[in-house]
Order: structure tokens, then sequence, then C-alpha cells
């Protein structure tokens, strides 16, 4: 029978290591996968995982699909510390993209450089409002908010969807679904011309070093630490566990609707229902692939980020299952999960009469 | 000499920063109670940990009845005879006694007539234990009776106890005497832990002395004082605690009609407590562990905040719905039971643990933002004047062992110089040196003016540095008297015979003294 036995001292270089490891098994894993689908696996796993790092075109895409991930990764992190469970990021990245969307098209006439600033702070209430609700809902009824918040991503969705079909939609757009196109002063800046990078790759910098200093230097931080690590210390120094799970909630909502805004506002530059592509839902992997940590949050959004373009790249030179990139982004989290389960414990053969 | 059963050769154990275990070496014999001591972090607890296969030592080696013996994991150990009780329990309390040994025994010893073994088996060994009987209903010394119990149905050859009676009434000390030496007589040895020294010397055939993880004596304790003995452990003299009196200056703390009821299922309901504590004045509480201490003690902290405000004034001011780091502004500290999880972060370093609670009082945050120098500087003064033992202000509350982490919990409060201290248990598990620095520490706080409440089992310490003694049981607290019209047999008998258990759990009403 196997068993599982905790070790007693989880070597600290093994957590950092982990992540490594993880992506190490899943190229193994690709390559296998690819050589039963009978395709080129060597080829296959250079085209995703090394050849966009090659490119300046594929560099300038990782920032744009890597600047959502590590703005809700940032966030989501924050609240697995301290033992809160955001996992509907993607409902408040929609929302955060139909708030600010609104303002963008309530203004579409006028112009100025204040109206983005307006939009991403549209963005980051929207969010909140819908991060709001599980909230709610655990602090008074204690409702599991992993269940909670997941519900209220398919709610988002529909009302998206809803909108660019009824209000929203745009009067001159021959009916199709879609949101009027953002003019200049409502898009965000490009950063290097001819690509799409764009502006928000800096906000998603400078997200990590605030997240950075909140949860290493400021008050707040240690409370979610101390709540996530020992809930009876947290009571004993008097931190309020509704007032944490309140913080958690709001600012991962802030960041989910902010990433929703930026998405908007950036490589889309208009509403459509197709807006959410699942960022909200692969953050969860970036977060843990980055162990928590905004340092490693900011690696860990851009390697997921490396697994779209290069997923998709793949896809068109060898035309490969469109699922590829998604499975891939499962097996990462995978590996990721077994190999944590393996530094924290240690497997054994144990004979049956030796069990107890 | 009776034969050897287990003998250590040269064992070696390095942890980041200390040597635990240094070369150590000595045999326990057949039939024999064999007492391990050394101050706090000398490294006994390491090296049962060795033997009972929870760590592995990295040099030395271990033979067990003349054949070599290195367990890897605790079932090994188990499965050669050895049965470890640990000083926390690890039961279910919404389980029946049966099932809970049932849970931790190896599956083919758990079947057949379980339930009839164990009354058997307690009975045999005077320990009373009604198998159908609710975890969560029994005393302290109930519970522990389950672990022994457990660890005996395995027929054992050696019993290792890690500081069992720390916890245990003067009655159930007893109790446990008489069935561990029963068990030598009948051929099991016993390794045992403790700072007690008074037990050691009325228990114990031979004692092995460690010192900074090495042997640095052997000896028979009965022909020892407790005196020679910690002299022994700490290689230095000790002068007995000054226990003048103090005068007793104005109200500083008072609980008045003070009720609440328990957030648990199996918890004590507080029920009218009323209390005065003087500055300048150290007023004990005792009592047998779940009586209601733990309530009390969170709502004194403001964990669970009182009804009414002025169930809990402060110098006048009522603080009874205040948060707790409010009523540390306010002037109070506490130190609660549990060190680890509760007083402090395992995981987290020292440096963090003070930010814990000492946040406020000394200033260790401006505008929200952490001062983490000023926080490391204070925990390391914590460390200097508790004589802490660590290899730095910057390693994890965990590493500590349980002795210094207790030092350091109580210094971290003791040294914010509150105008009202609360301490529960505060000399819970540290050697004796340690112990009398402690209550010394506290003696000079009320000597300043602070009024201090200690909550303790330990009556000894209690007479030793209480100027009033009351009583807790039932949830309920009896008048505070001067410690000169109380003897230690009143006192013990009043907590222990006032049978711990809920009305409406008859079964659990046996007396913990029986
Ligand atoms: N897991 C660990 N990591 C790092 N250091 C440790 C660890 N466990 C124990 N130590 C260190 O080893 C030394 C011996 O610890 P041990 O727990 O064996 O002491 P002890 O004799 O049982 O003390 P006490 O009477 O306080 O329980 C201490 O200095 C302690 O800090
Ligand atoms: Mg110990």
């Amino acid at each position: 029978m196997l068993r599982l036995e905790p070790r007693r001292e989880p070597s600290k270089a093994m957590q950092v290591l982990t992540p490594v490891f993880a992506v190490a098994l899943t190229i193994i894993a690709g390559l296998v996968l690819f050589t039963i689908l009978g395709k080129d696996p060597f080829r296959a796993i250079w085209l995703i995982f090394f050849e966009p790092l090659t490119q300046t075109y594929a560099l300038a895409e990782l920032t744009v699909k890597g600047t959502p991930l590590i703005l809700i990764g940032a966030g989501l992190a924050m609240g697995f510390r301290a033992g809160v469970w955001n996992i509907g990021a993607e409902g408040q990245f929609v929302a955060g993209a139909l708030a600010g969307g609104s303002v963008a098209l309530a203004l579409h006439e006028t112009a100025g450089l204040w109206i983005m600033p307006l939009m991403c702070l549209a963005g980051m209430l929207g969010g909140m409002a819908w991060a709001a609700v599980p909230a709610f809902l655990r602090t008074r009824f204690n409702a599991n908010e992993i269940l909670t918040s997941l519900m209220l991503v398919y709610v988002a969705i529909l009302l998206l969807s809803a909108l660019v079909h009824g209000p929203l939609r745009d009067p001159e757009g021959l009916n199709f679904p879609e949101s009027r196109l953002f003019s200049e002063s409502m898009t965000l800046p490009i950063l290097i011309e001819g690509t799409r990078a764009h502006v928000g790759f800096i906000l998603a910098l400078l997200a990590i070093a605030v997240a950075w200093l909140f949860m290493e230097r400021h008050l707040l931080g240690f409370q979610i630490k101390v709540q996530g690590q020992a809930p009876l210390a947290a009571r004993f120094a008097g931190y309020s566990e509704k007032r944490i799970v309140w913080l958690c909630l709001l600012t991962s909502g802030a960041l989910a609707g902010l990433a929703g805004t930026i998405e908007a506002a950036g490589p889309v530059g208009q509403l459509v229902p197709a807006l959410p592509i699942g960022y909200g839902f692969t953050a969860i992997i970036v977060a843990f692939l980055g162990r928590l940590h905004p340092f490693g949050i900011l690696l860990g959004g851009l390697l997921m980020a490396l697994t779209y373009i290069g997923g998709e790249a793949a896809q068109i030179a060898m035309s490969l299952p469109s699922a590829t990139t998604r499975v891939f982004q499962g097996m990462l989290l995978f590996f990721l999960l077994a190999m944590d389960v393996l530094v924290g414990s240690r497997i054994r053969w144990a004979p049956r009469q030796a069990a107890g | 000499m009776p034969e050897p059963l287990l003998e250590l050769d040269g064992i070696a154990r390095a942890f980041p920063g200390v040597l635990a275990n240094d070369d150590i070496s000595f045999s326990v014999g057949k039939g024999e109670i064999h007492a391990l001591l050394g101050e706090n972090g000398a490294g006994k607890s390491t090296l049962v940990k060795i033997i009972y296969g929870v760590l592995r030592p990295d040099a030395g080696a271990m033979t067990l009845r003349g054949k070599p013996f290195a367990p890897h994991r605790p079932s090994e150990a188990r499965a050669e005879g050895i049965g470890m009780i640990f000083q926390h329990f690890s039961l279910f309390e919404a389980l029946t006694v049966a099932e809970n040994i049932a849970l931790g025994m190896a599956p083919e010893l758990a079947k057949g007539d379980l339930r009839g073994r164990i009354v058997e088996v307690s009975t045999r060994y005077g320990l009373r234990l009604d198998p159908d009987l609710m975890v969560g209903d029994l005393s302290v010394g109930q519970r522990q009776r389950v672990e022994i119990v457990r660890c005996l149905l395995q027929d054992p050859q050696l019993i290792i106890m890690d500081e069992p009676t720390s916890v245990l009434t003067p009655q159930e000390v007893e109790v446990l005497f008489e069935t561990l030496r029963r068990l030598a007589g009948e051929g099991c040895s016993i390794l045992y832990i403790s700072h007690k020294l008074e037990e050691i010397r009325a228990l114990c055939d031979h004692a092995t002395i460690l010192r900074g993880g090495k042997v640095v004596a052997t000896c028979t304790p009965a022909e020892e004082t407790a005196r020679s003995l910690a002299e022994m452990m700490l290689g230095e003299s000790l002068s007995p605690p000054a226990t003048d009196r103090r005068t007793p200056g104005e109200v500083r703390l008072r609980l008045d009609g003070l009720s609440m009821a328990s957030e648990t299922q199996f918890g004590t309901d507080l029920e009218d407590i009323a209390l005065e504590v003087r500055s300048g004045e150290i007023v004990g509480i005792a009592g047998v562990a779940g009586n209601g201490q733990t309530l009390l003690m969170s709502a004194l902290i403001g964990e669970v905040r009182a009804a009414r405000p002025d169930a809990i004034r402060l110098d006048g001011r009522p603080i009874g719905r205040l948060p707790p780091h409010g009523r540390r502004k306010a002037g109070i500290c506490f130190v609660p039971e549990e060190r680890l999880g509760h007083a402090a972060v395992p995981d987290m370093s020292l440096t963090e643990n003070v930010i814990l609670s000492a946040r406020m009082r000394k200033n260790l945050s401006r505008n929200s933002f952490l001062n983490l120098q000023r926080a490391a500087r204070y925990a390391g003064d914590v460390v200097a004047r508790f004589g802490v033992k660590t290899a730095g202000v910057d390693h994890a509350a965990r590493s500590l062992s349980g002795g210094n982490l207790q030092k350091f919990v109580v210094g971290r409060e003791i040294m914010q110089e509150p105008s009202v201290l609360v301490a529960s248990q505060p000399t819970w598990g540290v050697d004796a040196g340690a112990a009398a620095f402690i209550q010394e520490a506290l003696i000079q706080l009320a000597k300043d003016g602070t009024a201090v409440l200690v909550i303790s089992q330990d009556l000894d310490e209690l007479f030793a540095i209480s100027d009033r003694i009351a009583v807790i049981a039932n949830g309920r607290l009896s008048a505070a008297d001067p410690v000169d019209t109380l003897t230690i047999e009143q006192i013990g008998l009043r907590m222990g015979g006032q049978a711990r258990g809920r009305a409406n759990a008859p079964g659990a009403a046996e007396p913990a003294h029986a």
C-alpha cells in the first residue's frame, strides 16, 4: 500500500525549485503526448516554449497576455495567503471591463487624457462590486466564497453578452453584438511601435512592486499572513477576520476589474462577448506557480503567457487541436500540485501490517 | 544494574545553527524508570524523537535488546515495542474513547474485542476509563489515560513520556506514578522527561542529564536534592526566589458579573465571574484544565467580547467590548496558554512574532508600515533578557524548543511593562532555572505597580508567587483568599474534587482524582 508521510522540514530550496521541475515535467509529458498524436514532438515543444522568445513581436505579445495574468494573480495570491479563496476573478474581470467600457462608451465623443484613468477607476470599482457579493455572503452568512465567486462568473459573462446585444451595441455596427470601437483617448498608448505592447504592462509591474511592499512591509499584509498561517494567533492579536476577508476580496476584485478594463481598452479596443478568455482562471495557476509571492507571480504570469502564444503558434503551424494551450496549462498545474505534495511529504511503500 | 533494553551510542543531530544532540550515549535498563533531565533546549525532545523514529540521527547508533535499531518512522518503533505519550494529545473530541483508541492503532491490533481489552488493561493498571464516553467530556487527566491505554494495548517494552504531568492535578499525578511503577515492576522500561525535579526524585531510578546537547552527568535522583539536580542541569548554583510580600495599591483590573457561553460544544460556560486585582499584587487562579480557563482567557484578551462593557474594567475604564489591541493600548497584556499557534505564529520569525502583540506599546509600526528594525531590536532585547536560546531573531518560532518559546512569549509581554498582566501557565515546560527567572520577573513587575493575574494548574507555583488565590471550577470562580490562610491540599481538593463536565453529560462526572 502506498502511503504519504508528512516531512518534518520541507526544504526552502525545494519550494523554489518545484515550479522549475513542474515546467520540465510538463515539457516531457508534452513530448510523449505529441509523439502519441503522431506529430513531431520536438518541433511542437520548440514552437510552444522557445520560439516565441526569439522574436520581438512575440515578446511584445508576451507582455500583452502577461499583463492581465500578473494583475489578477497578484490580487488572488493575497487572498490565498489569508485563506480566502476567490475563484471568480474571471467574473470580476468581466465586470471591470463592463464598467470601464461603459465609461468609454458614454464619453465616446469626448477626448482628453483624463478619460483613461477614469476608465481604470471605473473598472476597479466594477471588479470590486462583483467581489463584494461573495465577501458579504461569507462574512454575513458564512457562505463558501469558492462557490459564490465561481457562480458569479457565469452571471457576469451572461450580463456582458446581454449588454452588447442590447444597450451597448454599436448603433452603426450592422447589428453585430459588439460595442462601438473605443476612440484614441480611450485606448491604451502603445509602448513599442508596430506591436501591441501597451502601457498596461507598466501598470502590472507597478502592481507587483506595490503588492510586494504591501505584503512584506505593511501591517495589513502582515495581518493577512498571520490570518492564513495561524487564525488563532490572528485572533490573539486582534485582527478582524471579516475585515481581512473584505480586504482580500475587494483588492483582488479591483485588480481583476482593472485587468478587464485594460484588456478592453488595450488589445481588444471594444466590448465583445468573447472578451473573457479565461485569464481569471489561468491567474489561479499563475498565483500558485509564483508561490504566492509577487516576484514569482511576475515570472509565472509571463510563463503562462508564453503557453498562450506558443500554443497558438503551434496550433497554426502544425494544425494541432485548439485545446493544446489549455492542456498544457492544466498539465502545468497538475505537475506543480503533485510536486508540492512530494515536497511536503514523501511516498512510502508500506506493507499493510506496518501501517498505523 | 538490570540488563539493558535500549542502548544509545554516540547519537548526534544538528539543526541549522545548533547541535541539538552531540555524541549522546547511555542505556535504559529493563524495567527501569529512566529520567532525561536538562534545561530548555538541552535536546531532550530531539533525542526521544530520534528513538521514536520521528527524526533521524546524523551520527551514532542504537541497539534494542542487543540488536541494531534504527527506526525510520514511528510505526517501525511501535512495531519494536516502543510507545510514546506526547504532551499534546492527538484525540478527536467528538469520538468515543474506544473509537479514538482504535484510530491510533495498527489495524490488526484494533480488531476483535477492543472494548473488552480496553476495560481489562485500564482496570489492571488502575486507570479507570469508560470506553463509551466521548473524549470531549473528559478532563485532561482522563484524556492522558486514553493515550496511555492506547499505548499499553500495544504491549510496549519501552514507554517514552515527554513532560506528561504539566497538565495534571497533584492527585492525577499520584495515579499516574502508581501506574508507571506497576509497569516498571512488570519489566516495562520508561523514559521520562520532566522539569519537575521533585517528581523525578520520587519516581525515577536513574537520571541522565543533558546540557547543550551533551550528556553532562548521570545520577540516582533519590540520592540528590532538587537543588543539586537543578545545579547539575544548569552547571551553576541557584538562588531561591525572593518571596517578600508587596503592599497592594488601588484596583487595576475588576471583573464583575462576567458571564459567557462557550463557543465550542464541549467547552465550559463562564458564570458570573467577579474578581479584583490590585496594583502590586499577584492573584492566582487555580483549577483543573477545562473548567473555563480557556474561555476566561479569551474574554480577558478580547477574542470574545463581553456582553457589557463594564463586566471588565481596567483602571476604572470599561473595556469589556474593546478588541484585543484596544485593550493592549489601554495597558493590559496577555500570555495565553498555548504558545505555538496562539501566542506565536509557528512559521514566522521571532521578529515578526513580536509585532503580533507588542506593536501598539512598542511602536513597531509607523503609519501602518512595519518598522522591522525596531521589531528585530525588541525581539533581540527579549531574547537577551530572558535568556532565550535561539540561533537568531530571524529564525522561526517553530525552531525553538518548547521552554525557550515560552520564555520568549512571556518576555515579550512582561517587557511591555503593562499596568495589568494576565498570564496562563507562565512557566509551562520551562526548566527550573528559567521558571525561577520568570517567576521573579513577574514578582518584580508587581513590585513596579503592575497588577498580575496568573491562571495555572501548578499549585506550587501559585503558592510561591501569589498573594491571593481563587479557584475556578465548572465555570465559576471562588473568592480569592490570601495564601497564608490556605494550604495546597485544600486548594487541590477544591479544584480536583469538583468534577468537571457538563450537567447533561452525567457519565463525565467521574471525579478526576478517582
Ligand atoms: N525543527 C527544528 N529546527 C531547528 N532547530 C530545532 C528544531 N527542533 C529543535 N531545534 C533546536 O534544537 C535544540 C534542542 O531542542 P529540544 O526541543 O530537543 O530541547 P528540549 O530539551 O526538549 O527543551 P524543552 O525543555 O524546552 O522542551 C534547541 O536549541 C532547538 O532550538
Ligand atoms: Mg522539549
